[in-house]
């Protein structure tokens, strides 16, 4: 079962110090999971100062500066990670540096086969 | 056998048992609407077959395999309108792998699986409770509507939501590690004591208790002593018991509150007392205790006494002490005044009180000022009494406890 591991957090909580231990135990833990085959990817973010956004609506495109939208925890970088179920999700999350200053947000991930069940279901329940 | 004979054994095990072949099969088939389904059909199954094969010497294995099979049968069919499902195909083997002896401990087992699965912290408490009392104790959507006073499309929608949020972010059907354990259970007790509030002094409504869920709160209690004996288990159990061994007690005639002290005590059911007592004894001899094993010791002080004023406050207030190390709150801390109140004279408590309310910890909590007001009452200072049962009042929501205030309004009013 595949979950993606958001890591949410104010960016500007951080100390240079904190956030260089933060990077290496990070590592030590990707590495770790990588290891045990549980790691698919992970990545952390530039700050959100970098962000674009894009929209298109009727056909017209908009690009701004900046986040989808402005609140006080941001999305910071992330895990794609593959386990056997939410508890073991949880107990990764829970070791994820970040977790104590900020939040980790476990999102499971659809199924691709299944995506392509609900639609043929759905034509036949029709 | 006749066939009515065979529908009441049907009947009786359906009664007793369906909710243990039901906890089975979410272990076995993976998918909770799925085990619902074919457990019905394993039931309609035996209602046909026990008069003519004689029932089963084992009904519970006997209904799990045949629910199995049509569990199979069933994958299989849907398979059909689509062969791009590997998933389910994955499922079937599995299902058909599984093997046909069923050990007795993992019967036992899967009602534990199923509890700690519906408790889980990662399902919505709103979710959990009604989760739990339909999946684990099997009343229906509409029981449980009508018990918590919601309507009954909003109860199916949050159990199909917790149903879902099982199945897509697969929460494991397990018994927690040693390490998540407390946690777990922590979560899976608060469950059971929600139920079991809402039924001993409902949140909204009329009357002041609804007898059934409390029942369905201690039912679900013994059977998780049953399943696992934990310290807190004990005292959870111990703490209902204790409480219900009140109810009658505890409202008059016209279902209006009557307080612990003016209770008649010979009301108090010895036989809850007696077990609660026990329950708490075997709990503090593991000297692993929390806050619901000295909930109830304090309880059982109260069990005790023969009134009010021979009660051992001493020991309640000692009792409290030893709570608020565990688990600080306000509340915790108002019901400690109340008792060094008794202890120390009314003075003393109403210091405490005055204290608590100046920290701004409890001055939106209606029980605060009506037991302010009494104290003041005691002391002869009416206007003041008078004053804090009206702030009282301001915040009381349940239709009992605005009776019970307005009373004591008339009452200091009268002797103006």
């Amino acid at each position: 079962m595949k979950y993606m591991l958001l890591i949410y957090g104010n960016e500007d909580c951080w100390t240079e110090d904190e956030r260089k231990e933060c990077m290496l135990e990070s590592m030590k833990i990707s590495n770790e999971l990588q290891q045990e085959g549980k790691l698919i990817s992970s990545d952390p973010l530039y700050s959100i100062t970098t962000a674009t956004s894009v929209r298109v609506r009727e056909g017209n495109r908009q690009i701004t500066d900046g986040p989808f939208a402005e609140t006080s925890e941001q999305l910071g970088g992330y895990y794609l990670i593959d386990v056997e179920n939410l508890d073991e999700a949880i107990a990764i999350a829970s070791r994820l540096p970040p977790a104590k200053l900020g939040t980790v947000e476990i999102r499971p991930v659809f199924p691709k086969p299944e995506l392509l069940d609900t639609a043929t279901e759905r034509k036949a329940s029709v | 056998m006749s066939s009515q004979m065979n529908a009441n054994v049907v009947d009786q095990i359906y009664r007793n048992q369906s909710r243990q072949v039901f906890a089975t099969l979410v272990r076995l088939l993976g998918d909770f609407d799925l085990a619902e389904e074919v457990m019905h059909e394993a039931f309609a199954a035996a209602i046909q077959k026990w008069p003519e094969q004689g029932t089963p010497a084992n009904p519970v294995a006997w209904l799990v395999s045949t629910a199995r099979f049509k569990a199979v049968d069933n994958i299989r069919r849907r398979r059909r309108l689509s062969d791009l499902q590997p998933e389910l195909a994955r499922r079937v083997s599995e299902i058909e792998e599984a093997n046909d002896s069923i050990a007795e401990q993992d019967i036992k087992d899967d009602r534990l699986r199923l509890i700690f699965t519906c408790c889980h912290p990662a399902i919505d408490p709103q979710v959990q409770v009604p989760l739990t009392l339909r999946e684990v104790c099997g009343l229906t959507t509409e029981e449980i509507a009508r018990a918590f006073l919601v309507p009954p499309s909003t109860l199916a929608q949050r159990i199909v939501r917790g149903k879902s949020k099982i199945r897509n972010a697969k929460i494991p059907f397990s018994i927690p590690s040693l390490a998540d354990l407390p946690e777990r259970l922590d979560s899976v007790l608060s469950v059971i004591y929600l139920v079991f509030n809402e039924g001993y002094s409902a949140s909204s409504g009329d009357s002041l208790t609804r007898v059934d869920l409390s029942d369905e709160a201690i039912r679900l209690a013994r059977l998780l002593m049953d399943l696992l004996p934990q310290p807190e288990v004990a005292g959870l159990l111990a703490l209902m018991l204790l409480h219900e061994s009140r109810r009658t007690a505890r409202t008059d005639s016209q279902g209006d509150i009557v307080l612990l002290e003016d209770q008649d005590r010979r009301l108090w059911d010895q036989t809850l007392i007696a077990e609660g007592k026990d329950l708490i004894e075997r709990s503090l001899l593991t000297r692993r205790i929390g806050v619901y094993t000295i909930q109830a010791a304090i309880s059982a002080v109260h069990a005790d006494a023969k009134s009010a004023n021979e009660t051992d406050w001493e020991q309640i207030v000692a009792l409290y002490d030893v709570l608020l190390k565990a688990a600080p709150s306000p509340i915790v801390k108002l019901n400690r005044a109340v008792a060094v109140a008794m202890r120390d004279g009314v003075e003393v408590g109403l210091a405490i009180i005055d204290e608590l309310m100046e920290r701004g910890q409890i001055t939106d909590y209606h029980l605060a000022h009506s037991a302010r007001g009494e104290l003041l009452r005691r002391l002869g200072r009416t206007d003041d009494a008078l004053q804090s049962f009206e702030q009282a009042l301001s915040l009381a929501k349940l239709q009992p406890e605005r009776r019970f205030l307005r009373k004591k309004l008339d009452a200091l009013r009268a002797n103006l």
